[in-house]
């Protein structure tokens, strides 16, 4: 429909749209007046995710359904997803911020020959245009910016938007186009999963907690990692740390790691350089454990606790467990 | 092996940006600039590209006023064997799509086998430019790469691309853009005798003439650039660990409601 706001879907590859769509149906919706519309590309839906797309509030989902789309490969979800965009004239087609999602709209756009607004952070109509808010310069200043034509093209931030109640009972046409699939220039070998920590990904969690150089080493992460498994966070760190060898480079928070906006940040032994701001510094709360009274951090963080952090995590974590048990 | 690299000049992070009178723009008077960082992975990617296989030519490619010659030196101080600087004003608005065009009009002109870039440039963080270069030219693409090996004929390049929870392993047929990030390299510093030689190695200024450029409006452009909204005061919390601690906890439950 001329008037729908597209949004891609993000899934778990098991037929399941991950929770971040919650936000990107919530916003879709929430600036078209309710037009949000799902758009999944995917070699295998359940139905279970269907029915999760419409209570999420999604009027409709366009299921393109193909072998040839798993695991993503731009080449072919482009070509796929241009052919409806032709045809259905999206007013918008919003993305979360993923690994996958960031690229595929980026070359999607220039498919379509429009402007790309990547890692929003909020959206305003103003008149009959779309006006997008997005942090640049390390998140140093906010741009506002706007698209000479539609669709409007835009990655939303995880962990910003307002999610989407889920209502049970809404329900969603589901339409499955064939999609149009190129021959494959690129060949898929194997996917090596990461040995997983057990704790939710960086990207995604609500809870970050973060530890610095002040970690003074790799085996001290544990303390961090059991405070973790009680209040369900994952676990960062500064680009020092990876750097020392301390942590995998997908830890690394800040401009040259993750960007992240979780609803609460902690960080450990974390001075609080200006490139480790840029990743986190959207974050709603912040917390800084840091003996340095003077540490940058400080100037951001809502509570701090001048004090040696390996007093303070265990204490911590205590009182955590102890809230939490209640 | 022919290899391009796309470079963006970026003002450093560590210098202050302030708006200037033009609410849709920076001042730039007093900004250091430098080579973006995820830039320089992909120059160091493309210099150990041509070490490994012992021959190759490496050419940097820049968009963007005068002052980017700096970043172009640069990286030939880095070892890159020349470099092209599209410099012109018809590109003084450019947004992702018609840096993209412009980009990839020289890459069609030079038709190297390999295109690397950045992960995403730090001042505007659009990461759109390559994903845009590689539709644009119609290869393929994979980006966030942790590692790279090019086979000996120079046919294909298997590729892992970082993805949640893991790496996804591609072979793409050359040519190809990939995109470098954090953990594919360690750049090398310049040494004195490439900083020497720099100075004599080619810099080529295209012109949007050149190209037969016709004038291409933005698709996405500023409205206005903003302050960040000042943060609420934030509060230290006092007393011995136990006592801050437990405050800690009440204040992220009870005003933050963050747990
Ligand atoms: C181009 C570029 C890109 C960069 N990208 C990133 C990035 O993506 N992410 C990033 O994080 N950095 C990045 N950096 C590096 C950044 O500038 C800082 O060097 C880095 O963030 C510092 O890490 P840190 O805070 O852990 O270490 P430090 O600055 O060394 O701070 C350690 C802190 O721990 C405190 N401390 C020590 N012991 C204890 C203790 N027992 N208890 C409590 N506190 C203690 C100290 O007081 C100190 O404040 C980048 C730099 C450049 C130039
Ligand atoms: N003006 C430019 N000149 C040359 N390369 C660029 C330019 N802008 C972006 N790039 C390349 O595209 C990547 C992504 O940039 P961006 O999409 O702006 O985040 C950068 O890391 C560079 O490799």
């Amino acid at each position: 429909m001329a008037n729908a706001f597209w949004c891609i879907v993000e899934d778990d590859r098991r037929g399941a749209p991950k929770k971040v769509m919650a936000e990107v149906i919530g916003e879709a919706a929430r600036v078209s007046s309710g037009q949000a519309e799902a758009v999944w590309l995917t070699d295998t839906a359940t139905e279970a995710g269907l029915t999760q797309l419409a209570e999420w509030g999604a009027t409709k989902v366009w299921l393109l359904e193909n072998a040839a789309l798993a695991p993503y490969r731009g080449e072919i979800w482009v070509g796929a997803a241009a052919e409806l965009a032709a045809k259905e004239r999206p007013k918008a087609i919003f993305a979360p911020v993923t690994s996958r999602a960031r690229e595929f709209v980026a070359r999607l756009a220039a498919r379509l020959g429009v402007g790309l607004a990547a890692d929003c952070v909020a959206f305003a109509m103003e008149g009959d245009r779309l006006v997008a808010t997005r942090p640049v310069y390390a998140g140093k200043l906010l741009a506002k910016v706007t698209w000479a034509k539609t669709p409007w093209v835009a990655t939303l931030r995880p962990n910003v938007f307002r999610p989407a109640e889920a209502r049970p009972g809404r329900t969603a046409t589901v339409e499955r186009p064939t999609a149009a699939t190129a021959a494959a220039q690129m060949r898929f070998v194997e996917r090596r999963e990461e040995v997983s920590t057990g704790l939710p990904e960086l990207t995604e969690a609500e809870i970050v907690l973060s530890g610095g150089r002040g970690m003074k080493g790799p085996e001290h992460y544990v303390i961090l990692e059991d405070m973790a498994r009680v209040i369900g966070a994952a676990v960062g760190a500064s680009r020092a740390a990876v750097d020392a060898g301390w942590r995998p480079h997908r830890f690394q928070i800040g401009q040259t790691g993750r960007t992240i906006s979780p609803k609460l940040y902690m960080g450990f032994g974390v001075s609080g350089a200006i490139q480790h701001l840029a990743g986190m510094r959207t974050s709603k709360v912040i917390v800084a454990v840091n003996k340095d009274a003077e540490a940058p951090i400080f100037k951001i963080a809502d509570y701090g606790i001048v004090a040696d952090l390996f007093e303070v995590v265990p204490e911590l974590t205590k009182e955590f467990k102890k809230l939490l048990e209640k | 092996m022919k290899i391009l690299v796309a470079v963006k000049q970026v003002p450093d992070t560590a210098t202050q940006v302030k708006i200037s009178a033009d609410p849709r723009a920076i001042d730039t008077t007093g900004i250091t600039w430098i080579v973006s960082p995820y830039d320089e992975f992909a120059v160091e990617e493309a210099l150990r590209i041509k070490e490994k296989r012992g021959q190759g030519e490496v050419v940097a490619v820049s968009l963007g006023p005068e002052r980017v010659k700096e970043a172009l030196r640069s990286c030939l101080a880095m070892g890159c064997d020349r470099a092209i600087h599209l410099n012109d004003p018809a590109w003084n608005d450019a947004d992702t799509l018609v840096t993209s065009k412009a980009l990839a009009a020289v890459v069609k002109q030079e038709a190297p086998q390999l295109l690397l870039c950045g992960r995403q440039a730090i001042d505007d963080d659009m990461g759109a430019v390559a994903a845009q270069l590689a539709e644009l030219l119609g290869w393929p693409c994979a980006s966030w790469i942790m590692e790279e090996a090019i086979d000996g004929d120079g046919k294909t390049v298997r590729t892992a691309r970082q993805v949640e929870g893991g790496l996804e392993v591609f072979d793409l047929p050359l040519p190809a853009v990939l995109t470098a990030q954090k953990g594919l390299n360690e750049p090398r510093y310049p040494t004195l005798r490439g900083i020497m030689g720099a100075k004599k190695k080619e810099i080529r200024d295209v012109k949007a003439a050149d190209l037969g450029w016709a004038p291409e409006p933005p698709q996405l452009s500023v409205v206005t650039l903003e302050a960040l909204p000042p943060r609420p005061p934030g509060r230290i919390l006092q007393g011995d660990v136990p006592t801050a601690v437990k405050e800690l906890v009440r204040s992220l439950r009870e005003e933050a409601k963050a747990i």
